[in-house]
């Protein structure tokens, strides 16, 4: 199988090879349209911040390759954010796969235990409708680290709730997305892109 | 809701897992990256790799660990020890680190953290802060693991760190690390209500009821020991059923 993780100018794209090459295969990361396009699968991951991200998008022309992918995309944590029509992050232009919109988290004054954002460390996950998912998967805890959710819609996969109940997963016909990262969510994470590469 | 994280902190030195006894008397157990990966398996949240290492060699062998740790490790890592310039800190990003944890360095030069959480973001700098408190409740900032006092206070110094941009604040007690008698609950509680990044909590774990009253009167997002998982006194998943029983969120 030929997977291609899009490189580009986000950081630590190098994990998510690493838990590709635990499950026993190898991702070329690359930028090459031709490549892009001719994968099997293509993983957009991604931690960093959105509006600088979508101009290095553009200026590479990526913005248009990714929308027109027909085969299985995979957008993680920033990549989900991307994929989506807007974000508040610096009031961004998103690629627009999913019409859901990205907004800050704001803490709930008074409730202690959930005024910390970023929403960091593991969260339960549940109403799983997704290929990504197995039904025992159902309320099991993943890893997260982000500031901005997708709010819920019509496109979500998956729902977590941390001062609200936002979408940890959203999929559109061939384009999947997780909040979470499945790359550092333990035997689960694992389970999840195994799932993604029998789609 | 979110899980409470229970965190085992591995010290290296040379490439091994060594764990001091009140920053002394060091001694030698195991591989990290087995460590590592069964404390994984076991459960933990998240893994702390603290390189004490003093010379040259052994820092470039430790880039080379964390590589190899982050082929192999499945949950997010911190690494520490050492890093006192940007161009560390990118070093061990790009080796596969998740998050750094800066302490003496930032207190020595406290535009590090801003630089840091400007470059890389913040949730990627941990600023780790060593302190000793006395009998007027004054707690002193300690550098150099414990060994120099600082004219740093703790509560005015952990809020400074939040403001120049820190992502977690890994508060320990100097009084309490290697006592086995629990953690100090009423300084991190302090720190809890005072802050809005998490912390994490270590120095003093000794019973799985320690990790209950750090949660709960300490307030603290996560909870960091070694000695009581390295020898296997509190192996992971017993901890994590009696904290489930006990009514704490845990993975």
């Amino acid at each position: 199988m030929n997977i291609v993780i899009i490189k580009y100018n986000a950081g630590n794209i190098e994990s998510v090879n690493n838990a590709l090459n635990r499950l026993g295969v190898n991702a070329e990361i690359t930028a090459d349209p031709e490549k892009i396009k001719n994968a099997d699968k293509v993983i957009f991951p991604g931690v960093g911040e959105a509006s600088t991200t979508m101009e290095y998008l553009r200026e590479h022309q990526l913005d248009r390759l990714i929308i027109s992918l027909k085969q299985p995309v995979l957008g993680i944590c920033l990549g989900l954010q991307l994929m989506c029509s807007h974000s508040e992050e610096n009031d961004t232009t998103c690629l627009g796969i999913f019409e859901e919109k990205v907004k800050r988290f704001v803490p709930k004054p008074g409730d202690e235990f959930i005024t910390k954002v970023p929403h960091m460390g593991w969260n339960a996950v549940y109403d799983l409708k997704s290929d990504l998912f197995s039904p025992e998967m159902e309320n099991r805890y993943v890893y997260f680290v982000h500031s901005y959710y997708a709010g819920l819609g019509e496109h979500t996969a998956a729902t977590c709730n941390y001062i609200l109940p936002f979408s940890a997963a959203l999929q559109k016909d061939n384009f999947f997305a997780t909040q979470f990262h499945p790359e550092k969510s333990g035997k689960i994470g694992a389970a999840i892109l195994e799932n993604f590469l029998k789609i | 809701m979110l899980a409470k994280r229970i965190i085992p902190c591995l010290d290296i030195r040379d490439g091994q897992t060594v764990k001091g006894i009140n920053f002394v008397d060091i001694k030698e157990v195991g591989d990290p990256v087995e460590l590592g990966a069964k404390y994984a398996a076991d459960g933990a949240d998240e893994l702390v790799f603290l390189d004490i290492t003093a010379t040259h060699e052994g820092r470039k062998t430790f880039v080379e660990l964390v590589k190899r740790i982050a082929r192999h490790l499945n949950i997010p890592f911190t690494v520490g020890g050492g890093i006192s310039e940007l161009a560390d800190a990118e070093k061990l990003l790009s080796a596969g680190a998740d998050k750094i944890s800066i302490n003496s360095s930032a207190v020595r030069n406290p535009q590090l953290i801003d630089d840091m959480a400007k470059s890389f973001g913040s949730q990627f700098v941990v600023v780790a802060i060593d302190a000793r408190g006395d009998e007027k409740e004054h707690w002193t900032v300690t550098v150099n693991g414990g060994r120099i006092p600082t004219d740093k206070e703790l509560f005015s110094w952990a809020k400074e760190a939040e403001d120049r941009g820190a992502g977690e604040i890994l508060f320990t007690s100097m009084n309490h690390d290697g006592t086995k008698n629990g953690f100090a609950n009423q300084q991190l509680a302090r720190l809890a209500d005072s802050l809005k990044i998490p912390i994490i909590a270590s120095g003093g774990a000794g019973a799985k009821e320690h990790f209950v009253d750090v949660f709960t009167k300490g307030k603290a997002d996560a909870g960091l020991a070694a000695s009581i998982f390295h020898y296997n006194e509190i192996p992971i998943p017993e901890l994590k059923k009696y904290l489930r029983e006990q009514g704490i969120v845990v993975r």
